[in-house]
């Protein structure tokens, strides 16, 4: 499932290369992005830079690094997968998501329902998600790191309407019971919703959806905004061990600064994902509706606690397939 | 008095040598690694790893679709092994040669294909389904999936041993006045049984491991339609090697004690013939 594009090959070129380990739905981000830096860093230092990509799930890229791929820099779908990269191989430091402006994520998405033509079932909001005759596809959040967030939306908005753990747990267990094909991974589940034509309602990243619009099938689906949603913020950092054996440390991190420039921005806007620059994102306010953001450590205390509660074995995910009969 | 018994034929120490070299190499030494993994777990973590309810409820799939598709592969590579081998017809070229094409095949490929043609909107699904026979995204599907890939082994395996088997005999046999019943299970059976079981035990083994094709197919539903391999992914996902790799050796002891089991079985069945 790991798609190396290509290895960092030392000697391939008299300039300098750098691999960013990234996760699926990023690969046509991260080839424009690239381009634009490698003109950016000759215009300023002179030195020719080639960044290679590598691509797949988000766990399984961090899996990668922590067994040895060398990655400049990891691009991925949640910290959670960057603090595994600290706390298995310790090849960065404990601190890493404080090292670059707004929790280290240059970017941002949020969760949004996908629904066909029309809405015939007329879904507004999470609630409708779980009415009997709504059918919901999503993927499994124990392998899909994408899939986490969706789980984590549909918690935290019950939780904050009800303020309560409780209701939440009812709540998910309901649109958990509405879901007939759970598939292992975003693509695969997307496939389901548009091709095998399952389900009623897409719980998607807001890119994928947009993307999903935009080349599956235009005017087929609508994107439903939920009145609040979860914040998702996919971090991105440098592998300090790497960059150091490398001699990269420099061109690595002016890769990730760069990232919060005003090009970048305007790129990242362009592939449908938020940008956090106010300025860019009021030129693509016709892209990105308003919507009412919570973020995981707001309502879940951060990545590590999230995970520990929800999706580790006997959290609260098993124990609502545990009591869903079926 | 000699020491060493000295074959005719050449270059046996070099040539196991070699053998044992590359087994390690490619075989012992992973393997050694896979239980090296589960002995960071403690006994009591490693018996409530494997006998968590889900990985039981996933055994349970996978061992039952498995072997269903080897049963029917068994039947069909059968009959598909006999008419390639008995019969001359237009285009056998091309259908021998079909045969092999579920091992060249990505089997995610296989699995997109399978989803497709089953699902409720697919080509045969949708004639399936109002009949009340739901393919896709149930343990049916999954059988239909590992199907697919099992069948060149028992086609495969049964093929040689049915193309040395003389016609002849057959012929003698109808000649002195046994049914074709008779000749089957009296005559060419007996000869091909140990092959079929061979290829039986191939397609049942590589169906317990098959995770691509079953994948898209399967609708991972807990306790209802997860294979043991995604349970493995699973764990791998949460960084939880040693739980993964502790699955892992549950169905490597399994197929292990299964093929040594058909290969007594075997044994037996040629000492008997």
């Amino acid at each position: 499932m790991l798609t190396f594009v290509f290895q960092a090959m030392p000697g391939f070129s008299k300039g300098i290369t750098l691999l960013n380990s990234s996760y699926d739905p990023t690969r046509e981000f991260y080839r424009e992005y690239n381009a634009a830096f490698a003109t950016y860093w000759q215009e300023k230092g002179g030195q020719k830079v080639t960044v290679r990509q590598s691509h797949g799930g988000s766990g399984s890229q961090a899996r990668a690094v922590i067994d040895g791929l060398e990655a400049d820099v990891v691009t991925l779908a949640l910290a959670y997968d960057i603090d595994a990269i600290h706390e298995r191989a310790g090849l960065i430091p404990q601190n890493w998501q404080e090292r670059l402006p707004l929790n280290s994520s240059p970017y941002t998405s949020t969760i949004v329902l996908l629904v066909r033509k029309g809405n015939p079932k007329n879904i507004k909001d999470w609630d409708d998600l779980i009415r009997p005759d709504v059918q919901v596809i999503t993927p499994n959040p124990k392998t899909s790191g994408g899939a986490r967030w969706n789980y984590l939306a549909a918690w935290g908005f019950e939780k904050q309407r009800t303020g309560s753990d409780d209701a939440a747990r009812e709540f998910v267990s309901k649109i958990f019971a509405n879901v007939p094909v759970l598939d292992s991974a975003a693509r695969g589940a997307t496939n389901t919703f548009v091709q095998r034509r399952i389900g009623d309602a897409f719980i998607a990243w807001e890119n994928e959806a947009i993307l999903a619009i935009e080349q599956l099938g235009k005017g087929e689906y609508e994107i439903v905004v939920p009145s609040i949603s979860i914040l998702a913020e996919p971090p991105v950092t440098l592998v300090d061990k790497v960059v150091d054996k490398r001699g990269t440390r420099e061109v690595a991190q002016a890769y990730l600064e760069y990232l919060y420039s005003d090009e970048a921005q305007t790129i990242a806007a362009k592939h449908y994902y938020r940008p956090t620059n106010p300025a860019i994102a009021a030129q693509f306010a016709a892209q990105f509706p308003t919507v009412k953001f919570f973020t995981i450590d707001e309502v879940f205390g951060g990545w590590q606690n999230a995970q520990k509660t929800h999706f580790a074995d006997g959290g609260e995910f098993d124990r609502i397939f545990g009591g869903i009969k079926r | 008095m000699q020491l060493r018994q000295h074959s005719v034929l050449p270059g046996f120490s070099l040539t196991l040598g070699v053998t044992l070299v590359y087994l390690t190499a490619l075989v012992l030494v992973p393997l050694g690694g896979l239980i090296l993994f589960t002995t960071q777990l403690s006994w009591g973590e490693f018996w409530s790893t494997i006998s968590d309810p889900r990985v039981v409820a996933s055994y349970r799939v996978t061992f039952s679709t498995s072997l269903a598709a080897a049963l029917i592969n068994v039947v069909f590579g059968l009959l598909v092994a006999w008419v390639l081998v008995r019969y001359d017809f237009f285009g056998k070229k091309i259908i021998d040669a079909l045969v092999d094409l579920p091992f060249a095949l990505p089997t995610a490929v296989a699995g997109i294909s399978l989803a497709a043609l089953y699902s409720h909107n697919g080509w045969l699904g949708q004639f399936l389904e109002p009949m009340g026979i739901q393919v896709a995204y149930t343990p049916l599907g999954i059988a239909v999936a590992l199907t697919f890939i099992g069948l060149p082994f028992v086609v495969r395996t049964v093929q040689p041993v049915l193309e040395e088997q003389s016609r002849e005999l057959e012929e003698a046999a109808a000649s002195l006045g046994a049914t074709r019943l008779q000749i089957f299970t009296r005559v060419l059976f007996p000869a091909i049984f140990p092959a079929l079981l061979t290829g039986f035990a191939l397609a049942f083994a590589r169906a317990l491991g098959e995770y691509g094709s079953v994948i898209f197919i399967a609708g991972n539903m807990p306790f209802v339609s997860e294979i043991t391999p995604l349970m493995i992914i699973t764990k791998l996902e949460q960084y939880d090697y040693a739980g993964a790799t502790a699955i892992g050796s549950v169905m490597l002891l399994a197929a292990f004690a299964l093929l040594l089991g058909i290969n007594l079985l075997q044994y037996w069945a040629r000492r008997r013939g």
